[in-house]
């Protein structure tokens, strides 16, 4: 009797002899005769299996070699966001009924799912103001794209004005999604017009330097050529911050990472979409609709399907075909257990901890506080040397600076602040920064 | 709140369990001086009307929530082409390592070279399986993966000066992604039709393809789980005319350590992590769609790619590259749940997977064919279609028959797709579940086929004990209800 060799395959040799009978062949080998001979069963080039003691000493062997936020100070915004996530977020998401279910085809057996959708949906509307928002998007960025693909749908117009204090990537994301479609992308200043032929305004705030627009000028601006206001915000900003729906935009995107997913390198994360009521149709993804069954109890279903690529297949408002719900249940597992105060309590923190940081920064000789507008928790600082230098100074200082953004402001570093950096450690930052920044530290003046 | 009675759950919505001054969760205290506020006119009006609801609250709310689905964890779920197969939990616990989990995208790449090495790796184990060595790991699903392959032929051809190739073709049987995709990609769908045993007609095919194609989109095997008996003659049609083929990954499943894709001729491909490789669906998400190409398409890939210089490990952008698909390096935490599926099966448990995804399916298409009908009658690969159209003349359809499976506790299998089949059942049962199991469904399917005859009813009201009976669908479309609102109430509706 031979052992199985995968814990995850519960076949063993004696359940496939008598499969293989049943099914009527003598061999594996017998069912895959369509596949060509001459590459059937080609060598793999891939590691030898690892026991899981084995592997969990390799992938931690991995993690090790990466410098972690926590064991550093981090310092570093830039569309991705350090927060506490609370213990309650972390034990709901291990509950393998929400983990390991899929698409709730099948309403039935997937109401648990189907009402954190629905209060999901629930919570963007009031945290933005908007009337409607859907189960998700892939993230925050993509959202943003689809929002402008979205206008154009509503409005039948081919022209997207995008403001450019928007973070860079967001613009490389909606030239990708866009530049099949005959659309064309026009990069706009706060004093430029909107061509009147525009389908949309897009615009982020905070923006890539972390200053809070002016959205409802924003939004007029728009409507005054016929346009929708198309608006990426920061969710947590809005513990504090004007939403965007008393602001009068039309269309809402948001990457909502920060409300309670780990930062893991970049994703997965969620995307946050809401609109106005009027508009709903032309939403992309998936929507969650309150309902009732047959006894005339109340239940949940996904609903206006018909925008949605398996029904309306090449006619469809999106290819999409996720809602990225597990992250979803992390967002709204988070805004249940920090509430309403606590949603306004974390945006103070952060907004006090970084204009801290900024006016500790500003005495600096030779760092400059380029943020003159309101900012929320991040702001553009101008080093007195390159950023990537000064980072790496900080790295052997157990802390990993702002995000570099001397690609599009001179010796330009994003710094930002969340409730996560203590005081010790925003002033080990400013410390740190006063000796990196002096002459006599080395490389200045590069 | 109206009366409770007994087995009622209470399914009220947080705001609606909200009590003024409850918190869930004591934040810490400001550590600095306060700062001046800026204007109030930046400010909100008002705060944003999220629930107050204490700690204890929170947990058995989401955890009773958690109960009333169907999942891997609790249940045999085949439902088709979605490879509901068991995710492991140790993969969990690596992909939350804070080494992992804590680490921002933002950082320099001489801190993370932990997680490059991770994804380089995978990048290359993907590349070998399926025989395309140029990969992407960026794309967040299978969709973006199309949409990525398809955006890489197109700046192929561009850069070919052959910018009149406009046409994707696909076969009828194709998920509703592809079509969708490829409109995205600026490109007119056309379809061909299937022959009688499931497979792509070749004839039609061969007066569908001309210089205006860029790409035949093919799902292998197919969504009938079949695989392709021409699949060399169809590759190179394709090849012939001048296109490209791109392989729909979503059934790869049943082709590791069998056949690689490119082997065969594919040109393009996308992978779905959370099925083929384990990662969790989490009730429709995250996944990952890596997008593989063959050397040629290399520069054209999406950025970024990880690169190895020597020890150390770079993010990357393609010579050539089509751009950016989302934020920033793709899914990172699934891409670990990957990486470690793929390190604890190793080259021959992987070939194991599909050796015992082909086996189950076919022991099922096996026993339940004559009864139920079969879309196509051939040896399947990793799953099978039922068509049960007698039944559906009794009075029955796949929808009472999958709706009845959840009395018995089974996750219904995909209904009505592909859409070439009547009364579609497509059944993936995976190589994660026992023989024991298989012999219950199959005893269980029995079963429902003689009720058809014996109380159909026991059907048509199907599913019986679950929180909710079958849902007014229609209505929820017609009278769109998609948020809470504060002047209603749960009890309203009873």
């Amino acid at each position: 009797m031979t052992t199985n060799t995968s814990p995850y395959i519960p076949n063993t040799d004696a359940d496939r002899e008598a499969m293989l009978a049943a099914i009527g062949v003598k061999s594996f080998e017998d069912l895959v005769q369509d596949v060509p001979a001459e590459h059937r069963f080609p060598d793999l080039d891939i590691r030898q299996s690892l026991s899981e003691f084995d592997l969990t000493a390799e992938i931690a062997a991995l993690a090790s070699r990466n410098a972690t936020p926590g064991e550093y100070a981090c310092f570093l915004g830039g569309g991705a966001y350090r927060h506490y996530i609370p213990s309650v977020v972390k034990s709901v998401v291990a509950r393998g009924e929400f983990l390991t279910s899929y698409t709730p085809y099948q309403p039935e057996v997937a109401q648990g799912t189907l009402q954190v959708g629905f209060e999901f949906q629930s919570m963007i509307c009031e945290i933005t103001d908007m009337e409607v928002a859907n189960a998700g998007m892939y993230d925050g960025p993509t959202a943003f794209a689809e929002g402008a693909l979205m206008a154009c749908r509503v409005t039948r117009r081919q022209k997207i004005a995008i403001l450019d204090t928007v973070e860079p990537r967001n613009i490389e994301i909606l030239d990708a999604y866009s530049r099949h479609q005959g659309i064309e992308i026009v990069l706009i200043g706060h004093d430029g017009d909107i061509p009147d032929d525009a389908s949309c305004l897009m615009f982020q705030s905070p923006n890539q330097f972390g200053g809070i627009e002016d959205m409802a000028a924003l939004a007029d601006k728009a409507h005054a050529v016929g346009a929708l206001a198309v608006a990426s915000v920061n969710p947590t900003s809005l513990g504090m911050f004007r939403s965007p729906g008393e602001c009068d935009v039309d269309i809402v995107a948001a990457e909502g990472q920060a409300l309670g997913v780990p930062l893991s390198y970049g994703g997965p994360y969620v995307g946050l979409f809401a609109c106005k009521d009027a508009h709903k149709r032309q939403m992309p993804g998936r929507i969650i609709g309150r309902t009732t069954d047959t006894k005339g109890r109340i239940g949940y279903a996904l609903t206006l399907q018909t925008r949605e690529q398996h029904i309306r297949r090449e006619r469809a408002t999106s290819n999409i075909c996720t809602s990225t719900a597990l992250i979803g249940l992390l967002m709204t597992t988070y805004l249940a257990v920090i509430g309403k105060e606590g949603f306004r309590k974390v945006a103070e923190l952060c907004y006090h901890k970084a204009h801290y940081a900024a006016s500790q920064i500003a005495k600096l000789s030779g760092y400059t506080v380029k943020s003159d507008g309101p900012f929320f928790h991040e702001f553009l600082v101008e080093c007195p040397q390159s950023p990537a230098d000064i980072n790496r100074a900080l790295l052997d200082r157990k802390i990993i600076g702002g995000h570099d953004l001397s690609d599009r402001s001179p010796n330009g570093m994003l710094i930002c602040v969340t409730e996560t950096n203590t005081r010790d450690e925003i002033d080990a930052l400013v410390e740190a920064l006063s000796n990196i920044g002096q002459p006599s530290a080395g490389n200045g003046g590069k | 709140m109206s009366t409770p009675f007994p087995g009622e759950i209470d399914r009220r919505l947080l705001n609606e369990r909200s009590v003024s001054g409850r918190i869930g969760l004591q934040v810490q205290e400001l550590d600095v001086p306060e700062q001046p506020l800026p204007d109030a006119g930046l400010l909100r009006s008002e705060p944003a009307k999220l629930p107050e609801v204490s700690q204890p609250e929170v947990v058995r709310y989401f955890t009773t929530l958690s109960t009333m689905n169907f999942s891997i964890d609790t249940n045999f779920y085949p439902l088709g082409s979605c490879t509901m197969k068991y995710n492991p939990k140790v993969n969990e616990e690596m992909a939350f390592l804070p080494g992992m989990a804590g680490i921002h995208p933002n950082q320099p790449d001489e801190t993370v070279q932990g997680a490059l090495q991770l994804i380089w790796e995978l990048q290359e184990d993907l590349g070998e399986i399926t025989g395309l060595p140029g990969v992407c790991l960026g794309p967040l699903a299978g969709a973006q993966g199309e949409y990525s392959g398809l955006m890489v032929a197109r700046a192929y051809f561009q850069e070919r000066g052959e910018t009149g190739r406009t046409v994707a073709l696909m076969p009828d049987s194709a998920h509703g992604t592809n079509p969708a995709s490829a409109a995205m990609a600026g490109l007119e769908v056309v379809t061909v039709p299937s022959d009688s045993q499931g497979n792509v007609d070749v004839d039609a095919l061969k007066g569908l393809v001309d210089g205006r194609t860029c790409v035949f989109m093919l799902t292998l095997p197919s969504t009938l789980g079949l695989f392709e008996t021409n699949i060399l003659e169809i590759t190179k049609i394709v090849h012939d005319a001048g296109g490209l083929v791109y392989a729909d990954g979503a059934n790869l499943n049943a082709l590791l350590g069998i056949v690689k894709l490119g082997d065969l001729g594919f040109d393009i491909a996308h992978s779905n992590l959370h099925k083929t490789f384990s990662t969790p669906h989490g009730g429709g998400g995250p996944g990952s769609g890596p997008v593989l190409v063959s050397e040629s398409l290399a520069p054209y890939l999406p950025t970024p790619v990880v690169t190895r210089d020597g020890d150390a490990y770079h993010l990357g952008s393609p010579d050539k590259t089509v751009g950016r698909v989302n934020g920033f390096h793709g899914s990172f935490g699934v891409l670990v749940r990957a990486y470690a599926y793929v390190r604890a099966m190793g080259a021959d448990g992987l070939r194991e997977v599909s050796e015992n995804a082909i086996i189950n399916a076919n022991y099922i298409r096996t026993a339940l064919s004559d009864e139920f009908g079969i879309a196509a009658d051939r040896v399947c690969m990793h799953e099978c279609v039922l068509s049960p159209q007698a039944q559906k003349a009794k009075g029955t359809s796949a929808l009472d028959i999958s709706k009845r499976l959840i009395d018995y506790g089974i996750h219904p299998p995909t209904m009505y797709f592909p859409l070439i089949v009547p009364e579609a059942l497509m059944v993936e049962p995976t190589e994660t579940e026992t023989k024991d199991t298989l012999d219950r469904f199959i005893a269980v399917m029995r079963q429902i086929g003689k009720e058809i005859y014996s109380d159909p009813d026991l059907l048509h009201n199907a599913p019986h004990d679950t929180p909710n009976t079958r849902l007014d669908e229609a209505n929820a479309a017609r009278n769109p209800y998609l948020r809470w609102q504060p002047d209603e109430d749960l009890s309203a509706a009873d």
